[in-house]
């Protein structure tokens, strides 16, 4: 058989039927589920009389809106109780076959928990009405942010529709430097291609530095495939991958987890295969990131300026950058060093894993919190992340270096509940989007790594962390 | 069933940024809703009003900013929207596609568009159409020089006309244009291959019992 890559061996085994013009109808094996996409989907499978498919496949949890302090007083905010009472009670009614509820000691971002309970398996095909879906890539899988017509359709039909992505190879190359994350490896591929570099392409991360991360690390990357433009990024199967699911709450046991990894271990790309484009970064090369504008793509190294626009001669990248730095209040030229930050926030499907808290914490031990910083949040990815954390004591690091230690939650990764910035607070997030208005209207955001943003919070300005170690 | 797109001669307004995201197509504040409907008063909300919108407000009442494109008189009513690069990028949340049909457009065209919002767009009856860089650019300066500048957008056909009789052709793929020519509901076209997907299911059970724990 011809050489193939990854992404032809998860959509070959999963088309059911194809178009004439190349429209495949793909099953879906996983289908993760939460409150803000999902209500008009029920709403709509009730109004046609459908039933769902298979909701085995399901696997659902109450996370955007829900708060991340004060759980003993419930959710104040009506709106957003109402929109998680309403995926309760969709639960209640059909089902599912696990369903981690506001409270539950294993609720969490939908991203994380998929992953550390094993229903996010290899060679699987995993949708939710989430963008950030590609994170589940990182296990081999072909992962799919999708829309809320579409969870209505996989939910009536166990099938997406969708047409066959062209294939694109970044591979990164080589041993990282000290402090220098798979936040900052993901943010310079970003910032070498473009948001819109990886848009109609499905993106497979390979080279000695992809493989050389911890899945939490390989997570964070395929997590910001789509920050690439790219609706799905995945990393093929290895050792790394085999491990980490062992064990897991729904990972296979016995002679199914057997059977299980002699067809997982297959699930990378052949030798030879070919891809449609390559991409190669030398991860000597990388430095700690830290974004100054309003997308991921406006991203330069922490010992680098805010760029000029006056230096850009194309009219609609040079006013896009003038604008950026206008709502972003800052002046070309200025050495990011120099930038003060409001507000700290750790956390978001991106950075909120035990690794990233362990990174974040190291910087953080026997510091404090700058007198110019007015808040830092750490909000772990999940009660189990939560857990492992206070195990560890690194809640303790935290709360010694008056840094706030909250409950689970996507919090101030997008501001839909109490956790958001005033109108022209900076930021400094582990999270994935700079967008204007992102963390509240007004907010300035600037994306980093854990280790980074924990530096920014014990400076009050952004700081290399490789100085502080 | 969706709205059908078959054509539509529209009055056409410009919007002339890049990187358009959903966060500002739809602030998150309005995504609580849990219905589709009744998100265009608060279509780019953060660049259209002064004052930060809450959902619930009465948003008749609220400060407009007179700097926004989308806000001119000239523009009002506007059914086709010009953008430029990678329109719709950042979340899935088909709120955007909601928020920008209940505002009352039709049309999108620009040099790109991002993937999830592109495919969003069809299952609400809003068509997304890809040009040339060059052909978008002509549209702009055309648009903004003319008062009352429209577009005719003929679906079944693949064209946009404009008003100096040039004719563009657009690309799309045969599947969605006849799913929304026809108003299709994608899951009644599914469904008609119920027993392929059974099949290819207990297939998949036998032989990756794993995933179907
Ligand atoms: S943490 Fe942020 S990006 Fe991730 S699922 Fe939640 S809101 Fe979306």
């Amino acid at each position: 058989m011809a050489a193939r890559t990854l992404y032809e061996k998860l959509w070959s085994s999963h088309v059911v039927h194809e178009e004439a013009d190349g429209t495949a109808l793909i099953y879906i094996d996983r289908h993760l589920v939460h409150e803000v996409t999902s209500p008009q989907a029920f709403e709509g499978l009730k109004l046609a009389g459908r039933k769902p498919w298979r909701v085995s496949s399901i696997v659902a949890t109450a996370d955007h809106n829900t708060p991340t302090d004060h759980w003993e007083r419930g959710i104040e905010d009506p709106v957003s109780r109402q929109q998680v009472e309403t995926l309760d009670a969709n639960m209640r009614e059909i089902g599912s076959l696990a369903y981690f509820p506001f409270r539950d000691a294993r609720q969490g971002i939908v991203h994380v928990i998929g992953p550390e309970n094993g229903a996010t398996l290899p060679g699987m095909t995993v949708v939710c009405g989430d963008s950030h879906t590609s994170t589940h890539g990182a296990f081999a899988c072909l992962a799919h942010g999708i829309g809320t017509s579409e969870v209505e359709h996989v939910m009536a039909t166990q099938c997406l529709l969708q047409k066959k992505s062209k294939t694109l190879l970044v591979r990164v190359d080589g041993q990282p430097g000290r402090g220098v994350s798979a936040k900052d490896i993901v943010l310079a591929i970003i910032g070498k291609i473009g948001t819109a570099g990886g848009t109609g392409y499905a993106i497979e991360f390979g080279g000695s530095a992809i493989r050389s991360l911890s899945m939490e690390g390989r997570m964070t990357v395929c997590n910001m495939a789509i920050e690439a433009g790219a609706r799905a990024g995945m990393i093929g199967v290895d050792q790394t991958t085999i491990d980490y699911l062992k064990g897991r709450a729904f990972s296979p046991k016995g002679e199914l987890w057997e059977q299980a990894v002699a067809y997982w271990r297959t699930l990378k790309s052949d030798d030879d295969a070919q891809f449609d484009k390559v991409v190669e970064l030398d991860a000597a090369d990388i430095q700690p990131q830290v974004t100054w504008g309003t997308s991921p793509e406006m991203v330069t190294t922490v010992d680098g300026r805010v760029p000029d626009p006056a230096t850009v001669a194309d009219p609609v990248r040079r006013e896009g950058m003038e604008r950026a730095l206008k709502y972003m209040g800052l002046a070309p030229n200025t050495l990011i060093t120099e930038i003060a930050v409001d507000q700290v926030f750790i956390g978001s499907c991106t950075n909120s894993r035990i690794e990233d808290l362990r990174e974040a914490a190291a910087v953080a031990k026997g510091r404090k919190k700058a007198a110019n910083v007015k808040r830092v949040l750490v909000v772990p990815g999940s009660g189990l992340v939560k857990r492992q954390a206070e195990e560890e004591g690194l809640h303790e690091i935290f709360m010694a270096a008056d840094f706030e230690w909250r409950e689970p939650g996507c919090s101030m990764c997008l501001a839909m509940n109490a956790d958001r910035l005033e109108p022209g607070e900076r930021c400094a997030s582990t999270s994935n989007r700079n967008f204007e208005g992102r963390q509240g209207a007004g907010g300035r955001t600037h994306l980093v790594s854990p280790a980074m943003a924990a530096a920014a919070a014990v400076m009050g300005h952004f700081t290399d962390v490789r100085q502080l170690s | 069933m969706m709205n059908p797109f078959t054509q539509l001669d529209g009055l056409v307004a410009p919007l002339d940024r890049a990187n358009v995201d959903t966060d500002a197509i739809i602030p998150k504040q309005f995504l609580k809703s849990i219905k589709r409907s009744g998100f265009g008063p608060n279509a780019f909300d953060e660049w259209r009003y002064l004052d930060v919108g809450q959902p619930g407000q009465d948003n008749s009442q609220r400060p407009l900013n007179p700097d926004f494109v989308l806000n001119q008189p000239r523009y009002q009513g506007a059914q086709i929207l010009l953008t430029r690069d990678n329109f719709g990028c950042g979340s899935s949340r088909e709120h955007a596609p909601w928020a920008l049909e209940d505002f009352g457009l039709r049309v999108l065209i620009g040099p790109s568009f991002a993937d999830i919002f592109f495919n969003n767009s069809f299952k609400n009856g809003l068509l997304p159409i890809r040009l040339d860089a060059a052909e978008v650019d002509e549209l702009f300066l055309q648009c903004e020089a003319n008062e009352g500048y429209r577009l005719a957008v003929d679906l079944a056909a693949q064209t946009v006309t404009r008003p100096d009789g040039k004719v563009i052709h657009f690309e799309v793929d045969a599947f969605r244009k006849e799913c929304l020519l026809n108003g299709w509901d994608d899951i009644g076209l599914t469904l008609r291959h119920e027993d392929k997907i059974r099949a290819f299911e207990a297939q998949r059970r036998a032989q990756h019992p794993y995933y179907f724990a």
